[in-house]
């Protein structure tokens, strides 16, 4: 196998019930290049969350597979996949557990066997990516909401992942606020799959967006085209915000 | 370590006793609050060496005294029984000033006073020395059981998320013309309580998902190795160990 022209994220005939009997997933079928920005849309109860979920391992149990890197998603593979694929959690207060910035950070490298000046290095350049550096030893409640979003994004580069997944990035930001963790997003050198509402958000990053809709790949392509697709876009719930042109 | 806000228990300064590593200090607490313990009451002078000792890590640590003793408070309504010892304790009685007391039972309020303050003030130098923070990685290096010490930094870390919270459910609730006001009301209040309980529950859930998905598997991974070198502990012991001496004398004298 040649690792270069492996997909950063591969997801083939995924579907998922939940010991409820509610199934969630009907077979999700998509690919995503490395290096790409893909945005992942669609109406609350879609089955966005429980498709993040399969993305690390954390669900499992349906059929069908998902390979990161090439790497299947499974029991045996399960440290390193956790290491490949940084879920950014939507409330920080989840995702930031330790007690100041800093352990948090290294938290997922000193997980991974990581020590001393190696794991510091890390933690320094992952927070300097989010330009938090100097937050190093504050406690994460004594943040702001929006600084504390881009410490959660450290937290989870600091493990240098192939693909970055966000769960709902903007929401609860301020305007400020969002656009610089745009700029953040932007600045990476990283795959990213991004979960969200916010359709500006989406056609602003992401270049090509996944519609999923009632478990099942709905739509796959530009970002700037779903959005101008009305016929699209009511069939599956999306809806722009009032005055927003997609085309300008 | 730390910027920004720091527990109230805690004074931030530069001293030696600042300095030392926090294993050293906690088991230092420690040894010194047992030897404390197992001094005979009748050697009152001893107990006035141990408060002269404490008195000289205070100094050291640049503690005031005044922030000592308003720390102190704390213990009042533990040694509020004792007072009561002199007048309810059985046996021997002395007169002073005109009132009855035990002599056993002065015997029992002075020790537990005595013993109780010492305890208490140790306990309150280390609080003022050492930052909450550095304690947890200070019992993490004692070796307490992992779990006790993930419980504790848990509590810290989430403490103020949850006051937080329990502060919006009373916002909503006044907001809708509620006010709290005798028995019959307990019962909202106590819904609340249950609310709040089962949000936390559901965020413990969501926060372990969220370490898992960073790799955690049942043990938190070493981000701060503390190390202690001989001469620390040696300093961070001088105490205990002054107080050891104090007490083998006072069960010989």
């Amino acid at each position: 196998m040649d690792a270069v022209t492996e997909a950063s994220l591969e997801v083939s005939g995924l579907a998922f019930a939940y010991p409820d009997g509610h199934q969630a997933l009907f077979g999700v079928d998509f690919r995503i290049e490395r290096g790409e920005r893909v945005a992942l849309l669609g109406p609350n109860g879609a089955g966005k969350t429980t498709l993040v979920l399969h993305l690390n391992g954390i669900l499992d149990g349906g059929t069908g597979s998902v390979r990161v890197a090439g790497l299947p998603v499974d029991r045996a593979h399960m440290a390193e996949i956790r290491r490949k694929v940084g879920i950014v959690f939507q409330d920080p207060d989840d995702q930031l557990f330790m007690p100041t910035v800093r352990e948090d950070v290294a938290f997922g490298p000193a997980a991974a066997g990581l020590k001393g000046a190696e794991l510091q290095a890390r933690v320094e350049r992952a927070l300097e990516r989010v330009g938090m550096a100097e937050f190093q030893d504050r406690p994460p409640h004594h943040l702001s909401f929006g600084q504390r979003r881009r410490v959660a994004v450290a937290t989870v580069l600091a493990m240098e992942p192939e693909i970055l997944v966000l769960d709902e990035p903007s929401s609860n930001l301020d305007p400020a606020s969002r656009r610089e963790l745009a700029d953040i997003l932007r600045s990476l050198d990283v795959t990213v799959l991004m979960v969200t509402h916010d359709l500006p958000y989406a056609l602003e990053l992401c270049p090509r967006s996944l519609v999923l809709s009632e478990g099942v790949i709905a739509a796959d392509g530009k970002t700037a085209e779903l959005l101008a697709n009305d016929e699209l876009m009511r069939t599956h719930r999306l809806e722009l915000p009032f005055g927003f042109d997609p085309s300008r | 370590m730390g910027a920004g806000h720091a527990h109230k228990l805690y004074r931030r300064a530069s001293s030696p006793v600042h300095a030392l590593p926090p294993h050293t200090k906690l088991a230092a607490t420690f040894a010194f609050v047992v030897v404390v313990v197992s001094t005979p009451r009748e050697a009152m002078w001893a107990f006035g060496m141990y408060a002269v000792l404490l008195g000289v890590v205070a100094g050291l640590a640049r503690v005031p005294f005044g922030f000592l003793l308003k720390r102190l408070l704390i213990e009042v309504p533990f040694v509020a029984f004792a007072v009561l010892l002199p007048f309810v304790a059985e046996g021997e009685r002395v007169e002073v000033a005109g009132i009855s007391l035990s002599v056993s039972g002065l015997w029992g309020a002075w020790n537990v006073l005595a013993k109780g303050t010492l305890g208490v003030a140790a306990s309150v130098l280390l609080a003022a020395t050492t930052e909450l923070r550095e304690l947890l990685l200070g019992l993490q290096r004692l070796k307490l059981p992992p779990l006790l010490v993930q419980i504790a930094s848990f509590m810290i870390r989430y403490g103020d998320v949850i006051t937080d919270e329990m502060r919006r459910m009373r916002i909503a609730r006044e907001s809708r013309g509620f006010e709290a006001r005798g028995l019959r009301h307990w019962g909202v209040l106590a819904k609340s309580a249950g609310a709040l309980f089962i949000r936390s529950y559901e965020r413990g859930e969501r926060v372990h998902l969220a370490m898992v998905s960073r790799g955690y598997a049942g043990v938190m991974p070493v981000i701060d190795e503390v190390t202690a070198s001989r001469a620390q502990w040696s300093y961070a012991l001088a105490l205990p160990c002054a107080a050891l001496i104090v007490c083998l004398l006072g069960w010989m004298l």
